[in-house]
């Protein structure tokens, strides 16, 4: 087999980080393609199982990006966003799978931002290996 | 009586006309939007960050463009000029000339494949002349209308029958060199004028050198400070080279009467310090030095700002109005020679970079319409206003918003914009809804029982997917996918014909969801799910897949990897539309009023603008007269006693039918939401309104343990005013001053207005005794705008002005005040007073904790309300039918409030004016079966949209009651946050269920042999 290349699942919200992921493309910013990108409107409707879902389903690593606390479009959604996912970290390092699931803050202006993200997260998870879960 | 024609032109598509077009809109009124280059957007398109919050300006900007150009009642007319106007208010004649553009613009599709073949280059009006753009050119990225544009001044085949390349290569044969200019006649009942300004230009000022390749103006600097600007923000010097020492010179073209530009342009000190702060974030080692005279800053969050700028990113504030800048006659090097405060000694230092703070001036195509619309201007050349009617010219039915009245920043002029439509709003109320037009689309097909039927087209996109995506082998991929019954490439799915070709495949394939894989749902969303209505499907079964934004423009060097992850993409938006519903919102009746909070000149200015309109308004005042803050003073600063805007405003108020006055009361309970809310109030009776405004207004702090508050002579600036008034001051010797607790730890902020009123007081004393001594102790002399003229003119009287610093302030004795003059090489002074007058800052009353608590409105850390947004909605909450307007916000002068009190009017009505409160249908609901009424929805919705509510169950064996969650549809905007809370699973976030993006999880790990066994 070739070499390891991560299958990353990203949660962009509409109004921030999926707009800095439009961004990032207007400036032709290139990063890897080992993302793909679902869109909510609200980082705060990604609920744990969804994350547990993408492991099962065999992504190597899942990665939840939202707007700044305080640049939420809902006002704190992104505060609920903060606790859920910090649970589910919390989850991985009981789980073998440490370091897997990673949330970051991304602004609609956020361009280079978006590919410093995507670009960090798909080499940690490069130098993680497959997933335990994966099925081959 | 003419007939009132229920249209309005709106002059100008920078942020000031766009709100005005918005808001009018809104409100059931057409809008032709004028825009004399070949995009909306202005300036403010141009800048990179914007202060205070250096949010970036183009994503806040961006969605107001897309607004605009989709709202179905305005029309944009770019790339246009008025001609001519004629006719009265309610009932004008414009003539509009539309120059030649060369493109049909419902051709074009702006693929830019003219671009490539263009041999013309052309210095880039949008990058301020650093970069080159071509002949055939979309003046910016995120234009609006997306439409090229041939510059027939420098088109080789325009100007010599030559070239024809655009032609040649236009597949959509958009390209007409046969166009001619036209004139068209449009029938309007108002005209807003919102040209704006031009940037001064330096050049006359010679000892600038502004010839000098390193010495650049500060909008030029923002767009190298912009990621898409000439050097993709990476600030270099005219070698090549990353500057190491920048120096900003403040108030080039501002404060300079010598050359007929009297004026403050109150935005420079503050975007000088964004600029300064944002070209270090780029560049931590880069050292910045700001020569100013006054750092002005003013506004909402400036002081704070600056203060942040000064004492933690260390750029260095000097003092000083340098000059020039020399060049050295080998080296070519920059230096600036600057006299050091408080001696006579020069100083002369070297820098890499030189920033010119340009200022606004007013602009010749401003002045030109002035003239054409027949309005007075005034003597700095910008439209004239009054400071009780701040949007109203010379001429009935015509008004005049932003930077074309006087210099101001973005949040005043998007107040501006929104007052200026109150007024063209008001007087058009009758003609509400009369030329609007109402989309017809075919009914809707129902597609319950059917099972999915999906097309998908695959975008080239020109050559923006093709060349690296594979676009072929996409299509080949998806046909093999699920439900899929028919793929195809199209080369531009947005232009009309393609959107033609998907009604018709649609009809042919008896289709009943689409997916359309080529840019970003952010800006095409709505235009395919116009399209899929028109051929009877509902909008919500229809879902785009970003090939471009997200993939082939990301990732150019790999086709083949990103071949595969398009084929992933669109797998998973097939996947996620075959389990699309139909969503479909709900119209409701609401209640049509308006309740404003505060009787002073903001709360009645805002209830009155609503009562014009014809809406029922309820004005509660909690004093036993109308008036707040402005009955404490006297005089307003051109000269008018209050008493002259007050009355009649309190005349009007009292007696308008629409208009209930309630004073000596207080609202004291509030329940419910946009549109249908009912208030108590302190005299037991009920009021029921659909939007509030909030202009609850602000206080002279009582200078308690300041400078010898208390004792005698030592008085604020408001009870000067009233000794005035009487004749009372028996003083040979005053001393003012300045920020008498305010700009300190326990109040960080400016006041704002207590400069401008320190002028005004100044020159009221000089003027009834010549002979008084009038000092003013200052720490920055903040009078911007057009106000500086107050403190030209009390120079001039022979006031004399001595500047303390924070750490070493004035000491008020008997009868003497000592001071150390920063001026004067840090001389003290004692100087023999008969009065001290201090100037204490605007702070919020007493309740306002309370108010917001009614409305679940935030407040900030200097008890003033908090906007939803700083820049672009400076008088909306984020919570919806809620508004602010006056010193509520931050303290404000007379005309300022009032300006904002016409917006916060202009913005509730746009809601009031709807015929039915329309909801979204991308909303949760909740499943009253599987509810425990556990209350985890009600704690995590920011807006209070689900309410645990009692309820009777009825089982086989018992009764009983308990509670259960509902959701009211018209407060919830979907975030979809109470559907991951809720441990049930009883919440289902329509268009975004589990069951849907479960689907999408699983379409994404489904390698391609394992489709089948999925499906």
């Amino acid at each position: 087999m070739a070499e390891f290349e991560p299958r990353i699942v990203m949660f962009c919200c509409n109004w921030c980080s999926y707009a800095g992921a439009d961004l990032a493309g207007v400036g032709r910013l290139q990063y890897p393609t080992n993302t793909r990108v679902i869109r909510v409107m609200c980082s705060s409707r990604i609920q744990p199982t969804f994350i547990l879902q993408a492991l099962k389903d065999g992504a190597d690593g899942v990665l939840v990006t939202g707007c700044h606390i305080g640049d939420c479009h809902y006002i704190d959604g992104n505060v609920y966003t903060e606790e859920r996912m910090g649970n589910v970290v919390d989850a991985m390092k009981h789980l073998g799978l440490e370091g897997r699931v990673h949330l970051e803050w991304v602004s609609a202006s956020e361009g280079p931002k978006f590919r410093e993200t995507v670009t960090e997260f798909v080499e940690q998870i490069r130098a993680h290996g497959p997933s335990p879960l994966r099925a081959e | 009586m003419v007939e009132l024609i229920g249209a309005v032109a709106v002059a100008g598509g920078g942020i000031a006309g766009i709100q005005s077009a918005l808001d009018l809109a809104d409100s059931g009124l057409k809008v032709y939007l004028i825009e004399s280059t070949p995009s909306i957007g202005g300036v403010m398109a141009q800048l990179d960050k914007t202060f205070p919050t250096l949010d970036c300006s183009m994503c806040t900007l961006s969605p107001k463009l897309a607004e605009a150009s989709r709202h179905p009642n305005i029309e944009l007319m770019t790339y246009s000029e008025i001609k001519e106007i004629s006719g009265d208010a309610g009932n004008f004649e414009v003539t509009v000339t539309r120059k030649a553009t060369f493109v049909d613009p419902d051709k074009c599709t702006a693929c830019e494949l003219c671009l490539a073949k263009c041999p013309v280059k052309v210095l880039d009006e949008y990058n301020a002349g650093m970069s080159k753009r071509k002949a055939i050119y979309l003046p910016f990225p995120q234009a609006v209308p997306r439409v090229m544009t041939i510059d027939a001044e420098h088109c080789i085949y325009l100007t010599k029958g030559k070239c024809g390349n655009c032609k040649k290569v236009c597949e959509n044969d958009a390209i007409d060199y046969e166009m001619k200019d036209k004139d068209e006649v449009i029938n309007v009942g108002s005209v807003i004028l919102s040209t704006g300004f031009a940037p001064f230009d330096p050049t006359e000022l010679e000892q600038f050198h502004y010839e000098h390749l390193d010495v650049v103006t500060s909008l030029e600097f923002e767009r190298l400070l912009s990621s898409s600007g000439p050097y993709v923000g990476h600030v270099k010097m005219a070698n090549g080279e990353t500057p190491k020492k920048i120096a900003w010179l403040q108030c080039i073209g501002s404060r300079n009467p010598e050359i007929g530009r009297p004026n403050c342009s109150a935005v420079c000190c503050m975007y000088a310090t964004k600029e300064a702060m944002v070209a270090m974030e780029h560049d931590s080692e880069l050292e910045t030095t700001i020569f100013n005279i006054d750092l002005r800053a003013f506004g909402k969050g400036f002081e704070q700002f600056y203060q942040r700028a000064k004492n933690e990113t260390g750029i260095r504030f000097i003092r000083s109005r340098p000059s020039g800048v020399d060049i050295d006659p080998i080296t070519n090097r920059l230096s600036v020679r600057y006299e050091v405060e408080g001696s006579t000694e020069t100083a002369c230092e070297e820098f890499d970079m030189v920033i010119l703070s340009i200022g606004l001036t007013p602009s010749e195509s401003s002045k030109k319409l002035a003239e054409i619309a027949g309005v007075e201007m005034d003597e700095y050349g910008n439209i004239a206003t009054a400071i009780d009617a701040p949007m109203t010219t010379s001429v009935p039915g015509i008004f005049a918003c932003g930077t074309i009245v006087a210099p101001k920043d973005i949040p005043d002029t998007v107040a501006d914009a929104s007052g200026a439509a109150s007024k063209a709003h008001s007087i058009l109320a009758s003609a509400r809804g009369t030329l609007v037009t109402e989309r017809i689309y075919p009914p809707e097909k129902d597609i319950k029982e059917e099972e999915p039927r999906i097309g998908v087209v695959v975008c080239d996109c020109g050559i923006n997917i093709a060349s690296v995506v594979d676009v072929p082998a996409v299509v080949e991929y998806v046909n093999t996918l699920p439900h899929v019954v028919h793929a195809y490439e199209q080369t531009y799915a947005c232009s009309t014909d393609s959107l033609d070709n998907i009604k018709d495949v649609i009809k042919e394939h008896n289709l009943n969801r689409v997916v359309v894989a080529s840019c970003t749902p952010r800006t095409h969303e709505p235009l395919f799910q116009d399209t899929c209505r028109d051929a009877g499907l509902n909008p919500y079964l229809f879902e785009l897949a970003n090939i471009r934004e997200h993939c082939s423009w990301v990732h150019q060097q790999e086709p083949e990897l990103a071949t595969e992850k398009a084929k992933d993409i669109v797998r998973m938006s097939v996947a996620r539309v075959a389990l699309l519903d139909p969503l479909y919102t709900q119209k409701l009746d609401f209640n049509h009023g308006g309740l404003v909070i505060g009787g002073g000149v903001a709360g009645m200015t805002a209830a009155l603008d609503i009562a014009e309109k014809g809406f029922t308004t309820y004005l509660i005042e909690r004093e036993p007269e109308l008036g707040g803050l402005l009955r404490t003073f006297t005089r307003l600063q051109d000269g008018r006693t209050t008493g002259e805007i007050l009355d009649p405003m309190i005349a009007a108020v009292t007696s308008n039918p629409n208009l209930t006055v309630y004073t000596g009361t207080t609202l004291d309970e509030v329940e419910g939401a946009m549109g249908r809310f009912k208030g108590k109030l302190s005299n037991g009776e009920e009021v029921e309104f659909g939007s509030a405004i909030i202009a609850t207004g602000a206080n002279e702090f009582e200078p308690e343990g300041y400078f010898g508050y208390g004792s005698d002579n030592v008085i604020t600036q408001s009870a000067l005013e009233v000794k005035l008034d009487e004749g009372t001051v028996d003083a040979k010797n005053v001393v003012m001053i300045q920020c008498a607790g305010g700009r300190n730890d326990e109040r960080p902020y400016c006041s704002r207005v207590c400069c401008t009123t320190a002028m005004k007081n100044a020159i009221r004393l000089k003027e009834e005794d010549p002979e008084r001594n009038i000092y003013v102790l200052y720490r920055d002399i903040r009078t911007y705008g057009v106000w500086e003229a107050l403190y030209t003119r009390a120079r001039e009287l022979g006031v004399l002005f001595m500047r303390y610093s924070e750490d070493d302030e004035p000491i008020v004795g008997d009868g003497i005040v000592t001071i150390t003059d920063k001026l004067l090489n840090d001389t003290k002074f004692e100087i023999a007073t008969d009065i001290v007058v201090l100037s204490a800052p605007l702070v919020a009353p007493d309740g306002v904790e309370a108010t917001a608590m009614l409305f679940k409105v935030p407040i900030d850390s200097d008890r003033f309300f908090l906007e939803a947004h700083i820049k672009l909605r400076p008088v909306d909450f984020a919570t919806d039918g809620v508004f602010l307007a006056g010193s509520a916000q931050a303290p404000k002068l007379v005309d300022e409030s009032i300006s904002q009190a016409s917006a916060a009017a202009s913005r509730a009505c746009s809601i009031l004016a709807k015929e039915q409160l329309e909801t979204s249908g991308v909303i949760s609901v909740v499943d009253a079966e599987v509810c425990i009424g556990c209350g985890r929805c009600v704690e995590v919705c920011p807006y209070g949209a689900p309410e645990l509510k009692e309820v009777e169950v009825v089982t086989e064996e018992i009764t009983y009651i308990t509670r259960k969650s509902e959701i009211d549809p018209a407060v919830c905007k979907g975030c979809g946050s109470c559907a991951a809370e809720c441990p049930t699973s009883a919440i289902t976030s329509r268009h975004f269920t589990t069951k849907q993006i479960s689907a999408v999880i699983d379409a994404f790990a489904f390698i391609d042999g394992r489709v089948e066994e999925v499906a």
